[in-house]
């Protein structure tokens, strides 16, 4: 058979890693997927998550066909249908009644055929997208300092720095390749320090130098008192300050009032004053400083404060733009930063300019032949749902995302949508939270199948290449949006052919009127201006700005121009705030929220591939030792929380890594997967009010434990079709299906119930093994068929439920010995056969005990040695840290 | 000059602490052994697999004649040398054929006898038990021939004869009054498991039924009635419905008896020159039917006859392993529970397997395990030493438990 090897981008976070895809079977969807050796964002590496996305690629649970109401319909109904709709709503209720949530999982062509559509013809900024969640303070953080959104940083900064500050960024799991660059950096140069500050120990600690546990929410005051301090211990670069900057002094002032002592900026974070005073000290006396701040910067009420107070510090010495200095935004999406390009967000117009910059909405309407450009910020995430829930917004189309899971006060988007007259959704994927509540479903092109370019968080434009035609009657997001927009009528500027053409338009628009006679904006692709077909096909990653002669620009802002009127740099004063809702008497705990190691978003893709599912299968929740003694939690148990917007369950995780009273729980799980997973029930709607991105990371909450009666574990072959209960999750293995179960009201037959309860959908029980512990009620029972294991299922009163670790590894067995059969009810080998423990590195299915066995047989000193002996941490390397716990915890 | 010591029974438990009291004090005793079977002392518990023709007589033999005369024992055996009378006055046995030896220390080891049923018939020719060398003789000869035979007791002995003359070509019938086989060792479940697996090797059962009269042809036995009126066709009759203590030397001797002779923890009996040791004591109101206790006797019984004098008899957990090939079953203590005990039941139909543990406070107090008897001897200690399983309770009826994951 033909195998064609096509380079296209990875789906997941905004590291943009390059890949080498060998298509096998294109009929199939087979696929090898190997790191682009080549790519400059990855050379070769990818994480679990990338290195496994050829198992996500399957026709599993994709959306193939038009529907309308539940029907299948053909594309011609579906789209007409939504043009009607969509233009009948506008005519009667004016455009503002009317809006797009869109994603950084769209690629830049879709995305800006989407953002001309709703600001240039419609005629409102009524589009905003997920990456309001993400970014949006980065976004606003750098346009007030540096006059435009410009990342002036990339990858080998980290490389060259000689001090690296994560702050608000466990880059470990959620940046993976990116952090193994600053690890393989660090030991290649030993003097480069790294400091962590996150109020969590996290796998990101695990090469830190020094690790700062702030209070949660706090990082604006330890900012804002570097400033001062930078200034009280003479650690200014007055120069460049006085050269190519404006604000200082006003900065400054605030600073020195809000923050201007040491000991108290200590105090108030919850930290040591030795440890403030050191990441103080090395900040000032480190030229190359990058400072890299994520989502636990960004998310928050005063996200945008917290950018700029970081960018204050940079300013203040000069460190930035410069190889190894800079503040350096990480994002969180594959495209976030190309819809910040095409200015995809409800308060951004086109291309890098300003919706209320009435010369900007003028040059955006000559451009695309436009009458009505909007020229008002729309309603941001947030808003636009609150603006569904109460009626003003009566249509809405999602495109590639999923806001009944991400959104904060998940519940009530939930219920928004419910309520919606006209829900839109385009989504590869048939059944998600959002999906299910929509009115119309458009089947989009998936990963696999699209076509177009990406923007990564280095600002690395990189080509996403189809490694297969498009299944059933799937068409490209910008082909869907473009048939939408002609059967509104603005049929000739939406007549598009090819994401090439969009893809030149796109670039055509950011060196429209920039520079020469007109001020120059940082975004200008104008290199590709006129690209053709071919040259868009083996465009090759660069990092914009792309002008005539020019391969792209690695670094913005290092000869000390930037992008405001005046081309200096601004200092913000920043009055460092606590975040909005303080612990109190009634919610005492600071729930965070974030993404774990194996898991992408909310698990439409990852959910699909058994090795990711198994580091965490189910949703829980960290909490200090401390704090779960106190409140009758002990390791393993079901646990509630809840806040005043709403409440999940999740399982209980007793770690030290976690700080008294903080909790963390995971981001990803949806309904699809578990009945009361959602975090962002729980999530508080309150946001920047600047950049509008929500405070995911402090709500505060209350936990308790949570009284089931029972407890079920079920693995089985195939999915089984379970009654509601209070709570359930599923979860796809390896060979098998996962389900766990469990109820508030006691079970008086276990046995009946259990036997019932599995009749739906297996019906053989003529090989069996049942085990019973009345006393205790406890049931569990196995099923085969030809000797094959089909299901088992552990039913249990104490919530004693066995490691699924061994059991799953059964199911890849076509028989079972008699001793496997015997013992698989003890969830426990035989005596002689070796129980992996709970998986550690997902690429070779090793698990904890294997590990720690190896350490202590072989007296294992190093994660390589480990390597060597059982593989561990040989692959994506996304467990290095976990292996380096492991080395410490083994040898204790 | 030694003393001398008599021990009447050449059987397991008196040959035992012979052996035992050689270790510890081979040159106190002049030993002198009656025996009433002409055999040197032999394995009666391997008697099952010589009936089933997969060991001769040579091969459970523990010592032949030769040893008794390298030891310099007397022994005393055969026809007229069992022992008529114990003369306590003179310190003296009398055997049957009227040879005295006279003993400083008796020791009796008489064993037990089969129970015969008083049933109408039960002497005829083809009606005996299953004790000793002689009967598993006559059983094989009479496999050679005949056709039909009935095993009455469906407990660990019947069915070890059932399942010996089956694979002699018998047509074997099990005929028992309790509704469940080994109900002394094991629940209607695992006995269910049990007869299900002895059906399909051909044997037959008739439960709850018991025989009203064995019927005869010229005095040989020519068929059973059983109580519900079924007739069967019967050329052998094994009687295997328990055991009693021979005692009856002991109790004309006027030592204390009930149902066996009554011994102390040191395994003395009423006279102080006298012990007794098998399955012809009783001691702290039990008697004996298993190996393991008997030869915890023994060593005891030798320990004071060799003068040390320090052990103490306790009474051992009875465990059963039932000597039936390709059947693995393990019973021991309160297997059954009452109404204070938690059960935990494993069931494996296609393989056979049945497990069950009994539990009284977290502790293990009971356990019959069926078709897979590996880590029987961890649960046996688990009883014993009244471990608190509560931490492993989950994981308990699986098999041991790795002492780092218990702890």
């Amino acid at each position: 058979m033909k195998q064609t090897i096509i380079k296209t981008t990875c789906p997941y976070c905004g590291v943009g890693c390059g890949i080498e895809a060998t298509v096998e079977d294109a009929e199939k969807h087979i696929v090898g997927i190997k790191g682009d050796p080549e790519h400059p964002a990855n050379f070769g590496r990818l994480c679990s998550k990338g290195a496994t996305l050829s198992e996500t690629v399957s026709l599993e649970n994709r959306l193939l066909y038009p529907e309308i109401d539940g029907e299948r319909c053909d594309w011609d109904a579906a789209l007409d249908h939504v043009a009607e709709r969509f233009n009948a709503i506008i005519e009667q209720h004016g455009p503002e009644a009317v809006a797009f949530y869109v994603s950084g999982q769209l690629l830049t062509e879709d995305y800006y055929v989407a953002n001309k559509l709703m600001k240039g013809f419609i005629g409102s900024a009524n589009i905003d997208t997920n990456s309001r969640l993400c970014m949006s303070s980065a976004v606003a953080g750098y346009k007030r300092a540096l006059g435009a959104d410009v990342v002036p940083c990339n990858y080998e900064d980290l490389e060259v720095a000689e001090l690296i500050v994560l702050v608000g960024s466990n880059a470990a799991w959620c940046h993976p390749v990116a952090f193994q660059r600053i690890r393989k950096a660090k030991e290649n140069n030993p003097a480069l320090k790294v400091v962590v500050i996150d109020p969590r120990t996290t796998a990101s600690c695990d090469i830190a130098d020094l690790h700062l546990p702030i209070k949660p929410g706090m990082d604006g005051f330890l900012f804002t008192g570097l400033l001062a301090y930078l200034h009280r211990t003479g650690k200014l670069d007055r120069q460049y300050i006085a050269s190519h900057t404006e604000g200082f002094e006003d900065a400054l002032r605030v600073a020195k009032e809000t923050a201007g002592d040491l000991d108290r900026v200590a105090e108030q974070c919850q930290l040591s004053r030795d440890t403030v005073k050191q990441l103080y000290d090395w900040f000032a006396d480190t030229e190359k400083t990058v400072t890299v701040y994520s989502q636990g910067i960004n998310q928050s009420s005063s996200g945008t404060d917290k950018c700029n107070a970081i960018i204050n510090c940079h300013l203040a010495g000069g460190k930035i733009g410069k190889p190894g200095a800079g503040p350096f935004s990480f994002t969180g999406q594959p495209n976030a930063m190309g819809g910040r390009e095409v200015g995809g967000l409800a308060n951004t117009l086109a291309a890098h300019m300003d919706l209320e910059n009435p010369e900007h909405v003028a040059r955006v309407g000559r451009f695309w032949q436009a009458p009505k450009v909007a020229d008002k910020q729309g309603l941001k995430a947030v808003e636009m749902f609150e603006a569904i829930a109460t009626g003003k917004i009566k249509a809405v189309w999602i495109m590639a995302t999923n806001p009944v899971v991400s959104m904060p006060d998940a519940d009530k988007v939930r219920d928004a949508l419910r309520r919606c007259p006209l829900v839109v959704v385009s989504d590869c994927i048939r059944n998600t939270d959002t999906v299910d509540l929509a009115h119309v479903r458009l089947p989009a092109t998936g990963w696999s199948e699209k076509n177009g370019t990406v923007t990564n968080l280095e600002r690395r434009i990189s080509r996403q290449r189809p490694l297969f035609a498009a299944s059933g009657e799937a068409k490209p997001d910008w082909w869907i949006i473009s048939q939408v927009a002609k059967r509104m009528g603005f049929g000739d500027v939406f007549d598009y052919r090819s994401s090439a053409e969009i893809f030149r338009e796109h670039a055509a628009l950011s060196a429209f009127e920039n520079g020469g006679e007109f001020p120059v904006r940082a975004f200008n692709l104008s290199a590709f201006a006129n690209i053709d077909q071919s040259r868009f096909d083996s465009l090759q990653p660069v990092q914009w700005p792309v002008t005539a002669g020019h391969s792209g620009t690695a670094r913005l802002c290092g000869d000390g121009q930037f992008y405001t009127p005046n081309r200096k740099a601004r200092f913000v004063p920043t009055e460092p705030r606590s975040p909005f809702h303080s612990p109190d008497a009634e919610y005492p705990f600071t729930l965070n929220t974030g993404r774990l190691r194996d898991q992408w978003h909310t698990m439409t893709r990852t959910g699909l591939v058994a090795k990711l599912n198994t580091h965490r299968p189910e949703p829980f929740v960290e909490i200090h030792p401390g704090d779960a003694g106190r409140l009758d939690l002990t390791q393993g148990c079901l646990a509630r929380i809840e806040s005043r917007c709403g409440s999940m369950l999740a399982r209980v995780e007793m770690t030290s890594s976690q700080q008294l009273g903080s909790l963390f729980v995971p981001m990803h799980w949806t309904a699809q997967y578990s009945s009361h997973g959602r975090m962002g029930a729980v999530v508080n709607p309150v946001v920047d009010p600047l950049s509008g991105q929500p405070e995911s990371k402090q709500t505060p909450v209350k936990i308790s434990f949570w009284p089931s009666q029972w407890q079920v574990l079920i693995l089985s072959r195939i999915p089984l079709s379970l009654p509601e209960c209070e709570y359930s999750v599923n979860s796809k293995g390896g060979h098998f299906w996962r389900h766990q179960l469990a109820g508030l009201s006691p079970i008086m037959d276990a046995r009946s119930w259990s036997r019932e309860l599995l009749a739906k959908d297996l019906n053989d029980v003529s090989d069996s093994i049942e085990y019973c512990d009345q006393g205790q009620g406890d049931y569990r029972t196995a099923r085969f068929e030809d000797g094959r294991l089909q299901s088992c299922l552990f039913f249990t009163t104490t919530g004693q439920l066995p490691e699924p670790g061994w059991l799953s590894t059964l199911f890849a067995k076509t028989e079972l010995t008699r001793k496997e059969r015997l013992c698989l009810l003890g969830g426990m080998p035989p005596q002689g056969e070796e129980d992996i423990g709970h998986t550690i590195c997902s690429c070779f299915n090793v698990g904890e005990k294997t590990i720690l066995k190896a350490i202590k047989t072989h007296d294992l000193t190093s994660v390589a040695a480990i390597g060597q002996c059982v593989n561990a941490g040989t692959g994506c390397g996304s467990c290095l840290p976990e292996l380096k716990e492991l080395l410490l915890s083994g040898k204790g | 000059m030694k003393q001398k010591l008599v021990v009447i029974g050449n059987g397991m438990a008196g040959m035992r602490t012979v052996d035992e009291l050689m270790q510890a004090e081979p040159n106190r005793y002049q030993i002198a052994v009656f025996g009433a079977e002409p055999h040197g002392n032999y394995n009666r518990i391997m008697l099952t697999p010589v009936l089933f023709g997969s060991k001769s007589i040579a091969d459970i033999m523990i010592h032949d004649l030769g040893w008794y005369q390298a030891h310099d024992i007397t022994l005393h055996c055969g026809p007229g040398k069992a022992v008529a009378k114990i003369d306590r006055y003179h310190k003296r046995v009398i055997a049957q054929d009227g040879s005295t030896v006279a003993y400083d220390r008796l020791l009796i080891a008489t064993g037990s006898l089969p129970l015969l049923p008083d049933i109408p018939g039960n002497d005829c020719q083809g009606v005996m038990g299953f004790r000793d060398i002689g009967d598993v003789e006559t059983m094989i000869k009479t496999a050679e021939s005949k056709r039909h035979a009935v095993v009455l007791g469906g407990g660990l002995l019947g069915l070890e004869a059932a399942n010996g003359l089956l694979h002699r070509g018998m047509k074997v019938t099990v005929v028992n009054r309790a509704g469940h086989l080994l109900n002394r060792q094991l629940d209607a479940t695992a006995a269910g498991f049990l007869q299900r697996q002895l059906q399909a090797k051909g044997m037959e059962f008739k439960l709850g039924v018991s025989i009203a009269e064995i019927m005869d042809d010229n005095g040989r036995i020519s068929g059973i009635m059983l109580s519900d009126g079924t007739r069967l066709d019967a050329d052998l009759a094994v009687m295997a419905t328990g055991i009693k203590a021979n005692m009856a030397l002991a109790q004309n001797a006027g030592l204390q008896c009930q149902h066996g002779i009554i011994v102390n923890d040191c395994m003395q009996t009423s006279d102080p020159a006298i012990f007794a040791v098998g399955e012809c004591v009783q001691h702290r109101g039990l008697t004996f039917g298993l190996v393991a206790p008997v030869y915890e006797q023994a060593k005891v019984c030798a320990n004071h006859l060799s003068g040390h004098g320090f052990a103490s008899y306790k009474s051992l957990l009875a465990a059963t392993i039932l000597k039936v090939t390709g059947i693995d079953l393990f019973s021991a203590g309160d297997f059954e529970g009452d109404d204070d005990c938690e059960k935990l039941v494993l069931i494996d139909q296609a393989q056979g397997i049945y497990r069950k543990i009994v539990l009284k406070n977290n502790q293990v107090t009971g356990t019959i395990l069926y078709g897979d008897t590996s880590d029987n001897a961890w649960y046996l200690n688990l009883i014993k030493q009244k471990t608190d399983i509560a931490d492993i309770r989950p994981r308990l009826i699986f098999g041991q438990v790795p002492p780092a994951q218990a702890a």
